[in-house]
């Protein structure tokens, strides 16, 4: 559509971008009460007087929330503040208990910092904040409701949740894909979440406005909620974007809206105009006391906090000669770093780690449905079998097969390798009588070579593997039949 | 009935049974119940049998502690498991909290028998009592009076003598104005003194439980059981607590007493028979030994208005969890949810409670929270340190409690701000966060009125041991009786 009105008309765009991280801390109590924070319990089975707001119940902070906060903002080089609190954000809603949300208004417990891109590109942090999680609604009821009735779940109610608003510093929707992912990466190494967008323990808002390109103009802000991974946070954005473009190319005005992201139809549609913003009515909660950290104790959290994404990366080039994307890979999860330095740290082999790693290791994952922290697969385990592999032991073709069922099963490779029978053979005899039998059996494919088709050496080669169920030594199959052909 | 500590001794002693004590109580409060009202509900299965088990204690030698036997009343605030808690309100007519707050489990640790739960204005809202869902109760003094609020239920049952000692709550007065208008002995500990947990919130920044007793002694007796750091409560300050017992003196040799001239020109102007008796109460002091002397707080006056931002403020925010979703009152409709929010608590709300409610959501508003709840905590602060300066210059200070004594039923229901005024000698201690009491001080136009002796922070057996020292060489409460225990037990 706006492609008709000419080059001449059409003024050049950009976006800017700022992202509402909210991150459900993994602590192993809620914020303010005792009850286990956990997913995926039965429905309303996480909750206490506390969490429900009973009548007389009070919030109790917890400490090592406050912690994982913290840690979050040093390893993201925010400040910490000395002197913080919570104030209660009031408003009306089913699903929270209270009818209002502990939160932090004006002082927050971090401030500033930034996250860093793979291009070295920083996104200023405004602040980091704690708050509490609602509870969940639940509608169209289950087998004991009838259909238009909302059922509440407060297992959620009152689960530690950490709040990261971004600078709007992004300039791209694949930008803010980064700024996701390098933030996650940075929130794994930490610990202090799942950081699972699926389940709910990562969610995102973005803020997004246009200004002619090469402007300092401050457009009008659109909020769109609603976004469960960070492709439809990319898609969301490529949606709002063109959207806008197209209202302005059309002379009209943006208008101050918040905005809900529909997954399955690809679009945005307005939820709430700016006359229907709540007032929060925000004050000091009165059951909590102003939260004091000294440097002592921020201090003892710093010297705590581990070797970060990007630092790792940067060591993993250097010491072990792997690409930039490999490196990428490997460091993107603290998990996977970990485990493929304790596989080198064992075999010494960082290249055949790293594409074992990536390659049969990660396919062996998704197709039984594991990850790396589920798997029983010890790093000697696979460490044994690169050694295997590369002293010849068993073949990269059986290998792969043994690679499958240690993810899978947790055994030792050399228990895999004796059982299976999976031994390389590298016997001379062995090997001539396979190759006579693979000559005998292929009288077309021995002719087909003769007349100088390559490819029937390689097929006849790849029948000899196939007969000892691959685990001929591949080398020494091919002299063989080299030297039986002619 | 004996006061507490003298029940104590004769339970302990094995001279009367826990059980006989509490049949005693349950009776004389059946007897007067259709007269004061005092109650919400009565315990007494449930009382009679933890007076068993106390006498089974006893007699195998155990000292089950310092309110060992002595039967306990509590307003109808703290939550009791499993027992209906209502707050005085509608909307929590059918509510039975799974636990029990803090305050109640020490006085039953105690070995207190919570013999039941006491009528109060709603939510605490409240200087009469009136503004209950459940009623009026009455003062034992004149049951065409009010016997104050918001503690009213346990302020009467203990001033017709009922029961020794009844648990209360303070946010603005609510346990010193009805313990002068009923002739009794009440304590609101510092802020932070006793965990509010379990304890429904009005205003929780100002929110204190506290003893309501016949005798002073007692009252130290029970501050002793219910003081103390709770970890469920992040208010709660870990304070060593001392026996305040100990503190109880005859004389007042060395002490000095506040006299605060802001206070005293009030009580002149709204009361001159009132002035006067706290003339006389002043130099009874000073017979006692103590030396008066003149301390300023120039910023009280503007307690009230003070007091009138925040405690809205805070009680909008408190109440809001009263919508019908998880427990109390729901109003069914076939509408959305919101409508059932509106309709439950347009329903389950009283006029007073919905007028603060409105009151505090005005003053949190965008564009007025600067203007008024930013600036009435800036007076609060003001008035904190008042009271630090004054007492740079002495122990305790006595003032009036109350600016007259009970009123007629129904005399300021009409009129929020005159009811408002009642609170007006009580409410900056309130603010302060200091421990403040009232003891009987004596009789005007026959009705009772009561001193209120206030200290620093965390010095509340100080502030005891004055008031005992008043009350042991005065003797007003033991001078005449309330004229329903004169018609219900003589
Ligand atoms: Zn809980």
């Amino acid at each position: 559509m706006t492609r008709v009105l000419g080059a001449a008309q059409a003024v050049a765009y950009e976006p800017v971008i700022g992202l509402e991280v909210h991150v459900e801390l993994a602590t192993e109590s809620k914020m303010f009460c005792g009850c286990r924070n956990r997913f995926g319990a039965e429905p309303n089975t996480l909750v206490c007087p506390v969490c429900l707001g009973l009548p007389g119940s009070l919030p109790v902070v917890n400490r090592r929330a406050v912690e994982l906060v913290c840690k979050t903002g040093l390893a993201l080089g925010c400040s910490i503040a000395h002197v913080s609190k919570f104030d209660r954000k009031n408003y009306f809603y089913p699903d929270m208990p209270k009818n209002y949300q502990i939160s932090q208004y004006d002082m927050p417990l971090a401030t500033g910092g930034a996250v860093t891109l793979p291009s070295g590109k920083r996104i200023r942090l405004t602040r980091i904040h704690l708050e509490e999680d609602t509870g969940k609604n639940i509608h169209g009821g289950g087998a004991m409701a009838a259909a238009s009735a909302t059922l509440v779940d407060y297992n959620r109610a009152g689960v530690p949740l950490m709040e990261i608003v971004s600078q709007p510093d992004l300039t791209s929707p694949d930008e803010a894909g980064e700024y996701l992912a390098a933030l996650k990466a940075v929130l794994s190494y930490l610990g202090v979440s799942d950081v699972k967008m699926h389940e709910g323990s990562l969610r995102c808002d973005a803020n997004v406005s246009l200004r002619p390109v090469g402007t300092q103009d401050v457009g009008t802000k659109i909020e769109i909620k609603n976004m469960n991974s960070f492709r439809s946070v990319v898609r969301a954005l490529q949606y709002e974007i063109q959207r806008q473009t197209d209202v302005l190319r059309a002379g009209e005005r943006v208008v101050q809206e918040t905005r809900t992201w529909d997954e399955e139809r690809g679009l945005t549609y307005a939820t709430r105009s700016k006359e229907q913003a709540h007032d929060y009515r925000y004050f000091p909660d009165p059951d909590l006391v102003p939260l004091h950290l000294d440097d002592e104790i921020v201090a003892a959290w710093r010297a705590e906090l581990p070797e970060l994404p990007l630092a790792k990366r940067d060591r993993f080039l250097a010491a072990y000669g792997l690409s930039r994307y490999e490196a990428d890979l490997l460091t993107g999860e603290r998990t996977t770093a970990e485990f493929f330095e304790a596989v080198v740290a064992h075999c010494g082999e960082p290249k055949a780690a790293a594409n074992w790693l990536l390659g049969d290791v990660r396919r062996a994952l998704d197709k039984h449905g594991l990850t790396l922290d589920a798997t029983r697969m010890r790093p000697e385990h696979l460490a044994t079998l690169i050694c295997q592999v590369r002293d010849g032991v068993v073949s990269g073709r059986a290998a792969k097969e043994v690679c499958e069922i240690l993810v899978r099963d947790g055994r030792h490779p050399a228990e895999v390798v004796a059982e299976r029978n999976l031994a390389q053979v590298s016997d001379r005899v062995a090997i001539e009588a396979l190759v006579g039998e693979v000559i005998a059996a292929n009288p077309e494919s021995v002719a087909a070579y003769r007349t100088g088709k390559a490819k029937a050496f390689e097929f006849l080669v790849g029948q000899a593997m196939k007969a000892s169920r691959g685990r001929a030594n591949v080398e020494l199959v091919r002299t063989a039949l080299r030297a039986r052909l002619g | 009935m004996r006061c507490g500590h003298e029940i104590r001794e004769a339970v302990i002693r094995r001279q009367v049974s826990a059980e006989e004590v509490t049949r005693a109580a349950l009776a004389s409060i059946e007897a007067l119940e259709p007269t004061l009202h005092a109650y919400l509900c009565l315990l007494a299965e449930r009382a009679l049998k933890h007076a068993r088990v106390l006498d089974q204690r006893i007699a195998a030698g155990d000292d089950p502690g310092p309110l060992a036997g002595v039967p306990v009343a509590v307003k109808d605030i703290f939550c009791v498991a499993g027992e209906v808690t209502t707050a005085g309100s509608k909307i929590l007519a059918n509510f039975r909290p799974p636990y029990s707050a803090t305050a109640v489990e020490r006085l039953e640790a105690a070995g207190a028998i919570i013999i039941g739960k006491t009528n109060m204005d709603e939510f605490a809202m409240g200087s009469s009592c009136e503004n209950s869902a459940f009623g009026e109760t009455r003062n034992p003094w004149d049951p065409s009076r009010v016997p104050g609020g918001s503690s009213g239920g346990s302020a009467s049952t203990v001033g017709a003598g009922s029961v020794p000692i009844a648990l209360g709550t303070d946010t603005g007065g609510s346990i010193r104005e009805p313990a002068s208008f009923c002739n009794i002995v009440g304590l609101k500990p510092t802020y932070g003194r006793v965990s509010r947990y379990g304890m429904i919130a009005f205003a929780s920044s100002l929110d204190q439980a506290g003893p309501m007793t016949g005798c002073v002694r007692d009252a130290a007796i029970t501050l002793g059981a219910i003081a103390g750091h709770d970890p469920r409560d992040a208010t709660s300050v870990d304070e060593p607590v001392p026996d305040f017992c100990a503190g109880l003196r005859t004389d007042l040799n060395g002490i000095r007493i506040g006299i605060v001239p802001e206070f005293e020109e009030h009580i002149a102007q709204s009361d001159p028979d009132m002035a006067a008796l706290y003339r006389r109460a002043y130099e009874d002091l000073r017979a006692l030994g103590a030396q008066l002397v003149e301390v300023h707080l120039p910023h009280v006056r503007y307690g009230l208005a003070t007091y009138y931002l925040i405690a809205p403020a805070e009680c909008s925010s408190n109440l809001a969890r009263y919508d019908g979703v998880r427990y109390g009152l729901r109003v069914e409709t076939d509408k959305d949810v919101y409508t059932m929010f509106e309709q439950t608590r347009a329903a389950g709300f009283g006029p007073e409670v919905k007028r603060r409610i409105i009151l505090g959501t005005y003053a949190l508003s965008a564009g007025y929270y600067d203007a008024y709840y930013l600036r009435a905590q800036k007076v609060r602060t003001l008035i904190k340190r008042d009271f630090d300066d004054a007492f740079t210059q002495c122990d305790v200070i006595a003032s009036p409690a109350v600016s007259c004594p009970a009123f007629a039923l129904g005399a300021k229901t009409a009129d929020p701000v005159a009811m408002y005024l009642m609170d007006y000698f009580t409410i900056p201690m309130s603010l302060a966060g200091v421990p403040a009491l009232s003891v009987p001080a004596g009789y005007v136009r026959d009705l009772p009125v009561g001193l209120q002796l206030t200290g620093p922070a965390f010095a509340e057996a100080g502030v005891l041991g004055v008031a005992y020292a008043y009350e042991q060489a005065t003797g007003h409460a033991q001078s005449r009786r309330p004229a329903v225990m004169a018609a219900a037990h003589r």
